[in-house]
């Protein structure tokens, strides 16, 4: 500690005052990790959740007659050898393999397709405000056989990528608005147990060890049978989200709870009730904040937990429903060995959701480092 | 809750058996199993602009008694009369029992009672600026608005010996000295006229405390404080106060005039305590007195006296009754049963 302070005092004097946050802040630009993590979920959720409709060639659910067609390779380079500063796909051509008699796509040298920017096609609401009609890239529809299917079609021949995007937007959101929830419940619950002990806290600490005894998967199965079919697609959502926060805020109230009860003692806080503070000031203004550096990084974490419960749980074809597209639907779709074998670019689904989950646990990591300026533990 | 105002007019807070109770819990149902006796019947008063020391080693409960006071713990039994304008509709002093007061009448008085932590670093929240903890107390209890806080904290810092642009600066960015002069900012906010000093200066440098205290003397006077001044060592007490009590396993052994006390004291603890004093002179040949065995366990006392284990005074009687804490002479308080015909050592 004397080494911190007098750190601390001469960093004083080239930087004229730190708040605890811009020293986090600080530390935390420093750790490269950290920093290419969040900016990846930065990119991710500008990119699925912002502008999906801008980013998708198709919108969800608009059917195509290639069915389970091959990504359609985007290429500078034709059949001649010859290179194009306008990028361009092949067409696709109807081919039967001659072992299994299926039929599916090739691409057609013969036919190509130049890319086109910033093209006026299926309108849309930017940001759900702005009507436009603006896809950032897209091909001449003048010929009906024109398609850019740059991840392939899956087996109603609909557009992977712009499924991917769009699954993206329920995926990202649902871990966010789960956590959030989860944290509200978690930290109010938590706070109020660790402050006034006694039989509130008893009680708190029997719910989240009832909970906590569960394991995970089959109490959202049984919670996420009991959604009525009827219910729109919507209200199902919003409930997968309440039930996944509803079975994880148990481990963040014990957490925040074992927190307050070592804040509770602290000095600062006597000070603050020996000059007559209200129990509401003490618990949001006093005890909570100094949570939040710990409460921010299990969060960070354990969002991830979230998105991946709801695409298992999606998968298991217990949470979301079509036409609701998440990553978890899609991967069900993908999920079979048909598809692994014939259609194995169905499974791009993968590679977005093991990046989401490694920038978050990238971050997370960084935070909890980041957090904790004045030790160097 | 009103009583009787005390017959010697200028006693500011009268303490009367206080006693802490915290229970010991074992097992899963939480079964008390005893109690940790931290302040046991405890009796003493401060007048008003005095300071009166309390002393005695770690462990016996002189935190206890302070926070008890300003009910930051639940007292188990006891009555602590405060002077106060506050609570009387025309304004006429009275005497209330802050142990009994209510939510409300609680609130009203902690504007007059103030503390003062030990430990400099835990006792400043290190997410509030030096304003805002300096504030708290005020936006707390409605005083004031922007600019005239604004103010108030400068005023405060300045008095302080700190500087008004320290203000936007948080707590990790000062020094050990420093930031209890923050701290003795917040607790003079409101303006009080009691201030429990909880060992104010143990924390610090040896060459800090010495500043620190005469800061402390000067706004005693400034702003007519009255101070209990916690603290484990006679020597930092000697400096700063009126009255000395001297405390023993949650019991206040003895309690006399600061002077009267070193000269004359009456309960063998006290001599003991005194002789533990480093003397300035070198040629004084000091005889330390070497207490035996350990610090009675306040959740399992001996018998009898507290300190007759250790006592080398002691007597049969000593481990068999409990010796009252009386006035044996004008303003000289002692609870030991041979303090009449002990002729013990002062300094
Ligand atoms: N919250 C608590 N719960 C249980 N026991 C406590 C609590 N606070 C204090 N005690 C016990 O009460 C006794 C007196 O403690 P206290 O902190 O008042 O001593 P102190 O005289 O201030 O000592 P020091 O000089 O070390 O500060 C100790 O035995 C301590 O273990
Ligand atoms: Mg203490």
């Amino acid at each position: 500690m004397a080494q911190a302070t007098t750190k601390g005092a001469s960093e004083t004097k080239k930087q004229v005052s730190q708040s605890y946050w811009s020293l986090v802040w600080w530390k935390f630009k420093k750790n490269k990790t950290a920093v290419v993590g969040g900016i990846i979920l930065i990119v991710f959720y500008l990119c699925f959740v912002g502008l999906a409709e801008f980013l998708a060639p198709y919108s969800l659910e608009r059917r195509s007659n290639y069915t389970e067609a091959p990504p359609q390779i985007i290429r500078f380079i034709d059949a001649q050898g010859k290179f194009h500063l306008r990028p361009f796909v092949y067409g696709l051509e109807k081919h039967i393999d001659q072992e299994t008699r299926k039929r599916t796509f090739k691409e057609d040298p013969s036919r190509v397709y130049p890319i086109y920017f910033f093209v006026r096609r299926e309108p849309y609401k930017l940001f759900g405000l702005f009507p436009t009609d603006i896809h950032l890239f897209g091909v001449d529809e003048s010929d009906p056989a024109a398609s850019i299917f740059i991840m392939g079609t899956d087996s109603n021949g609909r557009d992977y990528f712009s499924r991917i995007l769009y699954g993206g937007r329920l995926s990202l959101m649902i871990g966010l608005l789960g956590q959030f929830l989860t944290l509200l419940l978690g930290c109010v619950l938590g706070v109020i147990s660790g402050y006034y002990g006694g039989a509130t806290d008893m009680f708190v600490q029997r719910t989240t060890e009832f909970l906590n005894a569960f394991p995970d998967i089959p109490l959202f199965m049984a919670l996420a049978a009991a959604i009525p079919k009827h219910w729109s697609p919507v209200t199902v959502y919003f409930m997968l989200t309440i039930i996944l926060a509803f079975v994880r805020w148990g481990g963040l109230a014990r957490q925040v709870r074992g927190l307050i009860l070592s804040l509770r003692e602290r000095e600062y806080v006597l000070a603050a009730r020996s000059a007559g503070a209200s129990d509401a000031r003490l618990m949001f203004r006093h005890l909570l904040p100094g949570t939040m550096s710990h409460v921010i990084v299990i969060a960070t974490l354990s969002i991830p937990g979230m998105i991946l419960s709801e695409t298992a749980l999606s998968w298991l074809g217990l949470g979301l429903r079509p036409p609701l597209t998440s990553w978890g639907v899609l991967l069900q779709e993908a999920g079979t060995v048909y598809a692994i074998r014939y259609a194995p670019w169905l499974l791009w689904t993968i590679p977005f959701l093991l990046i989401t989950i490694l920038a978050y646990n990238m971050l997370g990591d960084g935070l909890r480092d980041a957090m904790d300026p004045y030790g160097g533990r | 809750m009103v009583a009787e105002p005390s017959p010697q007019d200028n006693i500011l807070l009268d303490v009367r058996g206080l006693k802490k109770y915290f229970p010991i819990q074992r097992g899963l149902l939480r079964r008390t199993v005893g109690y940790v006796k931290a302040v046991d019947d405890v009796t003493f008063f401060v007048r008003e602009g005095e300071t009166l020391g309390l002393v005695g080693e770690s462990g016996c409960g002189k935190t206890t008694a302070g926070r008890t006071i300003i009910r930051l713990y639940e007292p188990t039994a006891g009555s602590a009369l405060f002077k106060t304008r506050l609570l009387s509709p025309d304004g006429s002093p009275q005497m209330v029992d802050l142990l009994k007061a209510d939510k409300q009448q609680l609130k009203l008085l902690r504007q007059e009672i103030a503390m003062i932590f030990q430990d400099p670093i835990n006792s400043l929240n290190p997410r509030m600026s030096v304003s805002d903890i300096i504030a708290e107390p005020l936006v707390i209890h409605g005083r004031g608005k922007g600019p005239e806080v604004e103010e108030i904290i400068v005023n405060l810092l300045e008095r302080v010996g700190l500087r008004p642009e320290h203000m936007r600066r948080y707590p990790h960015e000062f020094s050990g000295g420093q930031r209890q002069r923050i701290g003795i900012a917040r607790a003079l906010a409101l303006n009080p006229r009691l201030v429990i000093c909880d060992e104010p200066v143990s924390a610090l440098d040896v060459s800090i405390q010495a500043q620190t205290l005469n800061l402390l003397q000067d706004l005693q006077a400034d702003f007519n404080l009255s101070y209990i001044f916690v603290a484990h060592d006679l020597s930092v007490v000697q400096h700063v106060s009126d009255r000395v009590a001297v405390m023993y396993v949650g019991k206040i052994v003895e309690m006399a005039d600061a002077e009267e006390l070193y000269i004359n004291p009456l309960h063998p603890y006290t001599e003991a305590l005194m002789s533990a004093v480093p003397k300035p002179d070198p040629l004084y040949k000091s005889e330390r007195i070497v207490m035996q065995g350990d610090v009675a366990d306040p959740s399992n006392p001996p018998p009898g006296c507290y300190f007759h284990p250790r006592c080398r005074y002691a007597v049969d009687i000593c481990s068999k009754q409990t010796p009252e804490f009386r006035e044996l002479r004008p303003d000289h308080f002692v609870a030991c049963h041979r303090a009449e015909e002990l002729q013990l050592r002062g300094v």
